[in-house]
């Protein structure tokens, strides 16, 4: 294609998708000028820990690092930490730094990342509310997090039941109050959100579902009771937050890029501007095993698109693209999750719930679209290449657990 | 702490130095071993990880759970030495271990 390859990569954003362009492009071989500059304290490191062995306290702070501190100087990298980008200048191809200072790119890459949606109730600015993204805030949490305090977790997603989890195993009374009628509404099909619902009420965590925050109240300045909207009260000392994030876009709509719920980008994650490129969180792209666009929240999707940006600005082939998957960690379960089951016409249960270990197939018109394996890999890994391969499935067999996994995959892929 | 020897598919050999407490494949990433993409962190979710472990060695390690497995059911040319680089915690015994990379992985 003859792409010229640039002299400079600046990548706004110190995630995982922002530290995955600069591990794949100079794993490529490339030789320019490479920056990172990010608004974080540390160095890039891996979030999902942070709900789970992180926040309970075993694990170290610097298994968190995707890369030590002396990678960036083998590999030539100016990673600056602590550093905003307050605007991109797209005619004069530079990012202005907080400090004043402009710096030119030939390729920029976005990995901006997200940030939790603030909660919209009076008393949101009482002490002893949190949010968990950054390693600050689970350091916050664990420190405040003493046994027999009661937690209240505003938002049944999966920060909100890994948070639980850990916090059960610390030692507190948690609580989650959830607005829509069942937990993990958002990104699972009922019987998944009955199933945990189950297990966290098992292991003591009391959920409240159709129930929505009104307002909290403090004493002294800390949070100490939260009213919901029939009226309702708990008394409540921490309070974590986890009601989904927002996007960072500013800086690409501010520079006039096409954004739609993140910043659009094509199949190689490039914007409308030929030399920016968007990654990670931020990015809305197109999602060529399901024939839409949409935007990813997951370790899966960073580290692809960072590969994919890579590859894109060397003029290298273009990665195989995978069938997005997620993962969760809670109690003794590892919820596997590959596709997304919205619009599935049919679904199976193969296994049996009471044993832990079962997996919920999704169709539509014939085909997989989407499993959640319960503590079942072989279910997991067997669906992915299912649904890539897009062949038509008959359910009655998926669902027999008389036939192997492997079986099931050998009679539609060869 | 312990040696450990990466040995890619080409067979250029790469040593490191593991910590007590760490896994191999944390050794691994975090000395750039080529071969090792390792994407879900550690978590045992997405078999990125795959080795084939020096048989002198197999018998040092804690055996396969459940769910390595059957992550390793479903990787590509997998063999009875083969673990999840992951799942193999780091020990002084472990000293002097050598792995091979799967060249799918490359």
């Amino acid at each position: 294609m003859g792409v010229p390859i640039p002299q400079t990569v600046v990548i706004v954003g110190g995630g995982q998708a922002g530290a995955q362009a600069a591990i794949s492009l100079r794993q490529a071989g490339y030789e320019g000028n490479l920056k990172i500059f990010s608004d974080e304290n540390y160095l890039p490191y891996q979030r999902p820990p942070l709900s789970k062995a992180y926040l309970k306290g075993d694990f170290e702070k610097e298994r968190l690092f995707l890369k030590p501190a002396n990678w960036y100087l083998e590999n030539n990298i100016e990673l600056e930490l602590q550093s905003k980008i307050t605007k991109i200048d797209r005619r004069e191809r530079s990012v202005l730094c907080q400090n004043g200072s402009a710096v030119t790119y030939d390729a920029l890459i976005l990995a901006t990342g997200s940030r939790p949606r603030p909660l919209p109730v009076s008393g949101s600015d009482l002490e002893n509310i949190f949010d968990l993204r950054e390693i600050e805030d689970a350091d916050l949490i664990r420190s405040n997090a003493t046994p027999g305090k009661h937690l209240l977790i505003v938002g049944g997603g999966y920060i909100g039941l890994e948070a639980a989890t850990t916090a059960k195993r610390l030692g507190l009374e948690v609580t989650i109050v959830e607005m829509e009628e069942r937990v993990l509404q958002r990104v699972t099909a009922p019987v998944i959100s009955d199933f945990f619902t189950k297990v966290h009420e098992k292991h003591g965590v009391r959920i409240l579902t159709n129930t929505r925050l009104d307002h909290l109240e403090g004493k002294d300045g800390v949070v100490s009771t939260a009213i919901f909207a029939d009226g309702t009260e708990i008394p409540c000392d921490l309070v974590l937050v986890g009601i989904g994030i927002i996007p960072n876009t500013e800086l690409a709509s501010e520079s006039g890029l096409a954004c739609d719920n993140g910043i659009l980008v094509d199949k190689d994650a490039r914007t409308d501007d030929p030399r920016v490129f968007a990654i990670g969180d931020v990015a809305n792209r197109p999602l060529i095993h399901y024939g839409r666009r949409g935007r990813l929240e997951s370790v899966h999707n960073a580290i692809e698109q960072g590969k994919l940006a890579a590859a894109a600005i060397l003029g290298t082939p273009r990665p195989t693209e995978d069938c997005p998957w997620f993962w969760s960690d809670q109690f003794n379960i590892k919820l596997q999750i590959v596709g997304f089951s919205q619009g599935y016409d049919e679904y199976v249960i193969r296994g049996e719930e009471e044993k832990n270990k079962f997996a919920v197939f999704y169709l539509k018109n014939g085909h997989l679209i989407s499993t959640d394996a319960i503590n079942a890999p072989a279910e997991f890994l067997v669906s992915k290449k299912l649904i890539i391969s897009g062949v038509n499935v008959v359910s009655s067999e998926l669902e027999d657990i008389t036939i192997p996994m492997k079986d099931i995959l050998g009679r539609y892929t060869h | 702490m312990a040696s450990i020897t990466f040995i890619d598919f080409q067979g250029e050999k790469r040593t490191v130095e593991g910590k007590n407490g760490q896994s191999v494949m944390e050794a691994a990433v975090g000395n750039s071993i080529p071969g090792i993409d390792a994407d879900c962190g550690g978590a045992c979710a997405c078999a990125t990880c795959h080795v084939y472990v020096n048989e002198e060695f197999l018998g040092k390690l804690q055996p396969q759970d459940e769910m390595e497995l059957s992550m390793l059911e479903f990787a590509e040319n997998v063999e009875t030495n083969s673990r999840l680089a992951c799942q193999i915690k780091v020990t002084d015994e472990l000293d002097g271990l050598t792995v091979t990379t799967p060249e799918s992985q490359h």
